[in-house]
């Protein structure tokens, strides 16, 4: 194999991983404190992508610079995670932390097609495309070949937005309440913390998680009817795969499924949808917990 | 005593009214010929298909109804009663349309089908047409399967559109009519499934056939439908030595496939034959690449724009005024499967001498040669339940006076030239060359 191939994979395949840790992380981090598989993470995906596209048209329609488009991609998400988040989570699962995790799966996949409908009821069947961004970024060659940057910056998106978790999760006061939340729910509301408020908090960002994904991938993509449910399901694969409510783990997931994928697309692409789904299979049976799953303290 | 009264005759006048009506209405209802018609209303297939299949279905029979369309279709309704269209979601898949199927036909009494677009409806609905006995006209799915493996021997179910072969053939004989030296090497990137796979698979035999010479990939490209992300896929792409790319992508795919490689500079380092690729032209606009091959699967859409033909200027007068745009190839394809109905209602009609059975319209249908948008079409293939129509090939340019994507360069392939003899597998046919094509 030729040094221009596999930088070829490494390239592609680091984007690729970066979309999967966008669609994922919001999925990760919700699970991670809240213990909530939330299906709904596809329709938040869906509603950025389709507010951050229906934004950037109307947008250019009003003869305004295409780099606005950035700004209402960050805009959009930050509207979506507090909309949607303080509605799902204060509207939906408060009512389900004591019941079965069943009983919260079913629950947002009902939450989930009910959002599907609306965004149908908002913005119809038609596709939207919002290809300003991309084209404004323009394109660079590497190893021959013409990569555009657009794609390319969704990697820096993907480091910055892990960071900022790490570091928000680790060095902060939040992230040390966190932790004990994600520890032991009981004890932490008995030392006084408000975990009613913790976890709206760590809903709406994980609500802005998934609308960020949807609103970065929006000006790659056509944005149309069914875009949440493609996500949903490399999302779980993704977060199986790293170890549920495992940040690092989501991401070094989708590091490993993007390049396998990558790798097969060029090598051998007839297994190309096996390649995902095989990795899953190999975690599960070897590693049931996922590669990064944080320790479970075991309850007397 | 007065209010007690007052309230029971209220309840009996209403009562009495509700049954008149239910009565009159029972009595309309019965004068109409009730079409159920799936077509994606949801879903990622709605855009660039099922939406634009709806217009298609409600201008027609709209036109069908009030006696509007030019002649010999200028006379009201099928066989002299209204249209009555139950246009319903094709989405959810194999299972959910076999039961859609049913109650359309059991619980609400059509008195026939015309639509379907996915393969994969029509593959899993055409033995349920046969066991529930009702005419089934099948619009746009092209696998080869429907007629050649799963219902071999049809009585209800007939399809008015080319299979897939036909469009794949055609855009071979197109390749090697006008790209003869130009072209090094064939690859292709289709969706995984029947209508993918039987694509590539198509394009593929006949090219060895037609051009021996240009070699074909080993590698095709075959992403997850729906995926929407080709990045990787264009890399592969913009390595292969090959330097013609094939692909059956459509709808919100392909829009994202083409924004992806125009943005990696693909269209122009490589040439492209888009089989569907009409259906996001007219959308995409400007975006839409230029030089492109592109298909419509029959006499459809950017093809046939500007036909004179007297049904074709209604059709393409009315539509534009209707919805503000250019009827793309699924309106067509669906619109042609009503007139197929009003053709098959009418004839069966004038020769019972009164409403016909749906047995008389299955008789009338089967082997017809009947008027459609740009000429007359005909039921050739699978014992006269299949159409053949001649395909169509060209390449986009920008038209600035009109302000939307046309085609230059067309070549028109007759009937016979695209599709394999009657009685002759299109897989069979392709393997052995084609033989008895008609050019």
């Amino acid at each position: 194999m030729d040094f221009e191939l596999l930088l070829v994979i490494l390239v592609d395949g680091l984007v690729y991983s970066s979309y999967l840790f966008l669609v994922a992380v919001g999925l990760t981090v919700i699970f991670g404190v809240q213990k909530v598989l939330n299906v709904t993470h596809g329709a938040f995906y869906a509603f950025g992508a389709y507010l951050t596209a229906y934004l950037i048209g109307l947008w250019a329609k009003g003869g305004l610079p295409d780099a606005g488009g950035f700004f209402l991609i960050f805009i959009s998400a930050a509207i979506l995670g507090v909309v949607l988040g303080v509605i799902i989570e204060r509207g939906l699962l408060r009512f389900l932390y004591d019941r079965d995790e069943h009983i919260a799966v079913l629950a947002t996949f009902a939450a989930f097609l009910v959002l599907e409908d609306v965004i149908l009821l908002i913005w119809g069947t038609d596709p939207y495309l919002a290809f300003q961004p991309m084209s404004l970024l323009g394109s660079s060659e590497i190893a021959g070949l013409v990569f555009d940057n657009y794609s390319l910056t969704m990697i820096v998106l993907t480091f910055v937005v892990a960071f900022v978790l790490w570091y928000g999760l680790n060095r902060t006061q939040f992230g040390k309440i966190l932790l004990a939340v994600i520890f032991d729910r009981e004890v932490s509301m008995a030392m006084g913390i408000n975990v009613t408020k913790v976890f709206l908090i760590t809903f709406i960002i994980g609500t802005f998680l998934g609308a960020l994904g949807g609103a970065y991938h929006a000006p790659i993509i056509s944005v149309q009817p069914g875009i949440g449910v493609e996500v949903i399901v490399l999302a779980f694969a993704v977060v199986v795969i790293g170890g549920m409510g495992s940040i690092p783990g989501a991401l070094i997931g989708a590091i490993v499924v993007g390049i396998s994928r990558a790798a097969a697309v060029h090598l051998f692409p007839e297994v190309e949808l096996f390649v995902i789904y095989g990795i899953m299979a190999l975690v599960l049976i070897f590693r049931p917990e996922g590669l990064f799953a944080p320790i479970k303290a075991r309850k007397i | 005593m007065t209010s007690a009264i007052s309230t029971s005759t209220v309840r009996l006048v209403g009562v009495a009214v509700a049954g008149a009506l239910a009565l009159s209405a029972g009595a309309a209802l019965a004068q109409t010929v009730k079409i159920g018609t799936p077509t994606f209303l949801t879903g990622a297939a709605a855009p660039a298909f099922g939406i634009p299949a709806k217009n298609g279905v409600e201008l027609i029979v709209r036109g069908i109804n009030n006696g509007e369309l030019p002649a010999p279709y200028n006379t009201k309704g099928f066989a002299g009663r209204q249209v009555e269209a139950l246009i319903y979601d094709e989405a959810g898949g194999g299972t959910k349309q076999v039961t859609e199927m049913r109650n359309k036909v059991q619980k609400d009494n059509v008195d026939a089908i015309i639509g379907i677009i996915s393969s994969g409806t029509c593959a899993a609905t055409t033995a349920l047409s046969e066991e529930l006995k009702v005419l089934t006209i099948q619009t746009v799915c092209g696998t080869t399967r429907v007629f050649e493996e799963l219902n071999k021997d049809p009585k209800y179910v007939f399809r008015t559109i080319n299979t897939a072969t036909a469009n794949n053939v055609s855009a071979a004989r197109y390749i090697a009519a006008k790209m003869k030296g130009k072209v090094k090497g064939i690859t292709g990137i289709n969706q995984n499934y029947a209508w993918g796979q039987d694509s590539w698979r198509d394009f593929r035999l006949a090219m060895a056939t037609l051009m021996p010479d240009v070699t074909a990939t080993k590698k095709p490209q075959f992403p997850k439908i729906f995926s929407g992300q080709y990045g990787t896929e264009i890399s592969a792409l913009s390595r292969a030595k090959e330097n013609l790319v094939h692909s059956s992508f459509w709808g919100g795919d392909l829009e994202a496939f083409i924004g992806q490689s125009s943005a990696r500079g693909l269209f122009k380092r490589k040439l492209f034959v888009l089989t569907v690729g009409e259906t996001v032209a007219y959308r995409l606009g400007k975006k839409f690449p230029q030089g492109i091959m592109v298909g419509t699967r029959g006499p459809y859409g950017m093809y046939v724009a500007n036909d004179p033909s007297p049904i074709n200027a209604w059709f393409q007068k009315e539509y534009r005024k209707a919805y503000g745009e250019p009827p793309s190839q699924p309106s067509y394809q669906y619109a042609q499967g009503y007139l197929a109905g009003k053709f098959a209602y009418d004839d069966a009609a004038k020769k019972a001498g009164k409403f016909p059975t749906t047995e008389q319209v299955i008789a009338s249908l089967t082997g017809a040669t009947f008027p459609s948008f740009v000429g007359n079409v005909t039921m050739g293939l699978s014992k006269g339940h299949q159409i053949v129509t001649d395909d169509r090939w060209g390449v986009t340019v920008w038209d600035d006076k009109k302000g939307e994507m046309v085609l230059e360069d067309v070549v028109i392939f007759p009937p016979g030239c695209v599709n394999p003899p009657n009685g002759v597998k299109s897989a069979d046919w392709l393997k052995g060359g084609m033989k008895g094509a008609k050019c």
